[in-house]
């Protein structure tokens, strides 16, 4: 605890930190002693080429790999200090959210969609659910695109419109940290620069952790990046820092577009 | 070159005319089921409206006396029909929730081996043909029934209903299996990501994802229900009451199996009647069917 306290005072005060996280998919060694202290209320991008293990060190923070048969997880992640192992799983999930690759809203309504989370949370009266879902799609930007159609299916909105009905719903259980899974990679430019904003703007409220593959994305917007190497962190700095000055050579190859 | 192009020519235009052979074998055979159906249904129609009209449509679809050899004969087919839908109904009242979650444990819960297991069994289950569920209900649900309620007789409705229930729940179970498996994964792990369990996203987002494919299911158990024969004509009792649920009945289909053999004028012009009005049912049943069908695939 004192040691955590110690750390923390390192790096402003960080929301997630990982301790020698090693993982295995079968005897498949995919992530390699990581350590890592995500900073609060800063957007912290994954980047490295497919494969590295960005993806898989992303879903290890909610524990979404619980649900694949043959992984191994060893070492430590703690949320505020607190050991990730010793909480419930859906109660990490819901104070860590996540928002996948491809815009997965349920075949229900817009409302429905973002009161899913709070009514599992056991929210079920109706003004609160009311004031939730309005405050979530606000916090999403896509209020005024929808509030008119609260009813109707999310599954006839626009896959920009989706991705960001997601995050809404995300924020709907009023997570610590979102982590958003290369969530911008399906959609267009105009899309995706409409979710970096709203990135931006979310980071006062959130900690946000984000995979991309698009290291201009990451030059945009992220305060801090984290570059993966079959499995390794090879490098994890303030964003300019390692786009500029990056300290080790295969992290500047790749960011100069020399692999990957 | 000319000559590849001339030898190209004849190519594409033997291959033309091979192409043609072949859809009309295939439109012709495509024919045959139309034609069967339309045949059938004819058939049905020719023979089963004279009795209609003879005995007048009412007195027949809502008569509630069946005396078809008595010197004065009545031709009520209510009985039947409310023996047909309170089986169908009683025996979904089971099998529906029974097979609901059987499906939701073989899609979402069970370990693969044990999945596999119990999937076979199901199978098996619906190829079982209804003269075994018959002997089934005759030897083990009829006598138990008949301790059970301390009745002087088991073979009634509720022993048709018990077997019927059992004959319905692997078409409930498979295609229900079927639809949840179809529910993306992506669906899934959006409920778990917003901290709901497993339980809770199985019957929150996946059960009701697979909504129209469970629909379905129900459907086709229906039409698998009413249309059963064999089977209840050996737990029914067989006897023309008004259903009650310890009575003897018949249902329409074994109202007009076991009179076939040996009708004749009237009583038998009735029972083509009879099996025009299920008919009747069972077209209802797939148009709903073909409804739900149709709007599950639009979204």
């Amino acid at each position: 605890m004192i040691f955590t306290e110690k750390r923390q005072g390192d790096f402003m005060s960080s929301v997630i930190e990982t301790k020698d996280l090693n993982l295995w998919y079968g005897k498949h060694h995919a992530l390699m002693d990581i350590n890592m202290a995500v900073p609060k209320n800063q957007i912290t991008a994954l980047i490295g080429p497919s494969g590295c293990g960005k993806s898989t060190f992303l879903r290890t923070l909610n524990r979404m790999n619980d649900q694949i048969e043959g992984v191994r997880i060893e070492g430590e992640i703690s949320l505020r200090g607190e050991n990730i192992k010793n909480l419930d799983a859906n109660v990490l999930r819901s104070r860590v959210g996540m928002v996948f690759q491809k815009a997965n809203p349920f075949p229900m309504s817009i409302y429905d969609n973002i009161a899913y989370g709070p009514r599992i949370l056991g929210v079920h009266k109706k003004k609160e659910l009311d004031e939730i879902v309005e405050t979530s799609l606000k916090q999403a930007a896509i209020w005024d695109e929808c509030k008119d159609r609260l009813k109707t299916s999310a599954l006839g909105m626009s896959g920009g419109q989706q991705q960001r009905l997601c995050i809404a719903r995300a924020l709907a259980v009023k997570p610590e940290v979102l982590l958003l899974d290369e969530s911008t990679s399906a959609l267009d430019p105009v899309s995706t620069s409409k979710i970096e904003d709203l990135l931006l703007e979310l980071k006062k409220k959130y900690t946000i952790i984000m995979v991309t593959h698009n290291m201009q994305q990451a030059a945009r917007i992220a305060d801090r990046t984290a570059f993966f190497l079959l499995g390794e962190l090879i490098e994890y700095d303030n964003t300019e820092k390692i786009f500029s000055h990056p300290a080790d050579k295969r992290t500047e190859d790749y960011i100069t577009g020399r692999f990957g | 070159m000319d000559g590849t192009v001339t030898l190209q020519k004849s190519r594409l235009k033997k291959q033309k005319s091979v192409e043609n052979i072949f859809k009309t074998i295939f439109l012709i055979f495509g024919m045959f089921s139309i034609a069967f159906v339309i045949f059938i249904s004819i058939f049905l129609i020719i023979s089963g409206v004279p009795a209609i009209t003879k005995i007048g449509f009412f007195k027949f679809m809502f008569g509630t006396k069946w005396a078809s050899t008595a010197a004065k004969p009545s031709f009520g087919i209510l009985p039947f029909i409310l023996t047909s839908v309170y089986g169908t109904c009683g025996a979904l009242l089971v099998s529906v929730p029974v097979g609901i979650f059987c499906a939701v444990y073989l899609a979402k819960m069970a370990p693969g081996p044990v999945a596999a297991a119990v999937r076979e069994a199901v199978d098996l289950l619906a190829a079982i043909p209804s003269v075994v569920y018959g002997l089934f209900g005759m030897i083990i649900i009829v006598p138990s029934v008949r301790k059970l309620f301390n009745l002087p007789d088991g073979a009634n409705l509720f022993s048709a209903t018990v077997v019927l229930a059992i004959m319905v729940l692997p078409s409930i179970i498979s295609e229900s299996e079927t639809a949840l498996r179809a529910v993306p994964k992506e669906y899934e792990e959006g409920s778990l990501a917003l901290g709901a369990t497993y339980t809770e996203t199985v019957f929150k987002v996946s059960l009701p994802a697979a909504r129209s494919g469970v629909l379905t299911s129900v459907i086709l158990g229906t039409g698998r229900a009413i249309g059963e024969a064999m089977a209840v004509m050996m737990v029914a009792g067989n006897v023309a009451n008004m259903p009650g649920i310890f009575k003897s009945v018949r249902f329409l289909t074994t109202a007009v199996a076991s009179e076939m053999s040996y009708s004749s004028g009237l009583q038998r012009q009735a029972l083509f009647s009879i099996a025009l009005v299920l008919f009747f049912f069972i077209i209802m049943i797939n148009v709903v069917l073909r409804k739900l069908t149709s709007k599950g695939e639009v979204k």
